[in-house]
């Protein structure tokens, strides 16, 4: 399982490097925004994509729509863990297409849970 | 234009001229009363010119929009910076709290950890040098067992405590994202307070500079927070189900 990080904030993306370890997830790459993002899942390779929303360059939603517009990526299971709280963000990225959607700060035990719950349905 | 300027100089050479007369005529009652009024008409001019200068930097700040966006500006913007910092410093506060309270939990764990190994060692040298009775073994053997429990439910402890430390953590990109709103405040202001400058300076050609909101809301402050946006993770939660997730 490759995962990919992406977040404009260096710190962040070691929480959830180290969570994602923690969780027993080691094959991990990173990314500080969607342009140096979009390039590496389109190499292929990666199984999951977790990335924050406001970034500069390219943010988190039009990665996620760059991804669902791919027919390579259009299926990869996408993660949004951000501190954006509007509603309308939300059901805009609900309708974007992710996967699931964890706002900053959360706990470790959210991470798994919406991990867990994004498996499960992938897999079943 | 021009002839009520004649006026005011005809009007002013008369008042001189009538001085003049005064003080040659040793008249000094009226020549005092000559200068008042003198005086008083250049004060009464200043205030018309500071009247005019007030009138025409009103005019230029309705115009380039300054007037509103300082309101603005001072009237919301300010104090939302304040309670953005303000929730800076507890952020970094709590953070910084549950470090140290980690720490403070971890430190006796290690040395107890450290204690007893450090004890069971010391035995276990003594049995591998054949040193050590029987009986005494039996015992060490049942210390030995307890040990192994205590370091397998210690490292548990010490893995949540090492994550809660983690967790902690992300302040900095909270607390960032925050600030750099606050930067971009400044510089709006700056900006404003230049063009004030500007245009009371009198240079009333320039560009307009127009205010651009963020396009993101960017985090939650709880203090300044709106009823669009959602207060936890249950509130995400709910919202998704409600779309059917």
């Amino acid at each position: 399982m490759k995962i990919l990080v992406v977040d404009d904030f260096s710190t962040m993306r070691r929480i959830i490097k180290n969570l994602l370890r923690e969780l027993g997830f080691s094959n991990i790459d990173e990314a500080d925004d969607g342009q140096t993002a979009l390039p590496k899942l389109q190499a292929g390779g990666f199984d999951f994509l977790v990335t924050d929303w406001n970034m500069p360059g390219m943010t988190g939603i039009d990665l996620l729509k760059a991804v669902r517009a791919d027919p390579a990526l259009a299926h990869l299971p996408v993660l949004l863990v951000t501190a954006e709280a509007k509603r309308e963000q939300i059901v805009e990225a609900a309708q974007a297409g992710v996967n699931g959607y964890v706002i900053k700060p959360f706990t470790a035990q959210t991470l798994e849970e919406k991990i867990g719950k994004i498996f499960e349905r992938v897999d079943s | 234009m021009s002839s009520c300027l004649d006026e005011e100089m005809d009007a002013r050479l008369e008042q001189a001229r009538s001085l003049v007369n005064a003080l040659e005529n040793g008249d000094s009652s009226q020549a005092d009363k000559l200068i008042g009024e003198l005086a008083e008409m250049s004060e009464n001019q200043m205030f018309q010119e500071v009247g005019k200068i007030t009138r025409r930097l009103h005019d230029s700040m309705n115009q380039f929009g300054l007037d509103e966006r300082i309101s603005e500006l001072a009237d919301k913007d300010i104090p939302d910076a304040k309670e953005r910092l303000n929730y800076v410093i507890e952020m970094t506060d709590e953070a910084a709290h549950s470090t140290l309270t980690a720490v403070e939990e971890l430190l006796p764990i290690a040395e107890g950890l450290n204690e007893r190994s450090n004890n069971l060692l010391e035995q276990w040298n003594r049995f591998q040098q054949r040193e050590m009775p029987y009986e005494e073994f039996k015992a060490v053997s049942k210390e030995i067992g307890s040990f192994f429990e205590y370091s397998a439910s210690t490292s548990e402890v010490i893995s949540k405590k090492l994550t809660e430390i983690l967790m902690a953590q992300g302040f900095q990109d909270i607390t960032g994202q925050i600030i750099r709103r606050v930067i971009q405040l400044v510089q709006d202001v700056e900006t404003n307070m230049v063009e004030l400058i500007r245009l009371s300076g009198g240079m009333s050609e320039g560009e307009q500079k127009t205010h651009k909101e963020p396009e993101l809301a960017g985090p939650v402050v709880p203090t300044i927070a709106t009823n669009d946006s959602v207060k936890n993770q249950d509130d995400v939660d709910d919202l998704l189900s409600s779309l059917g997730f």
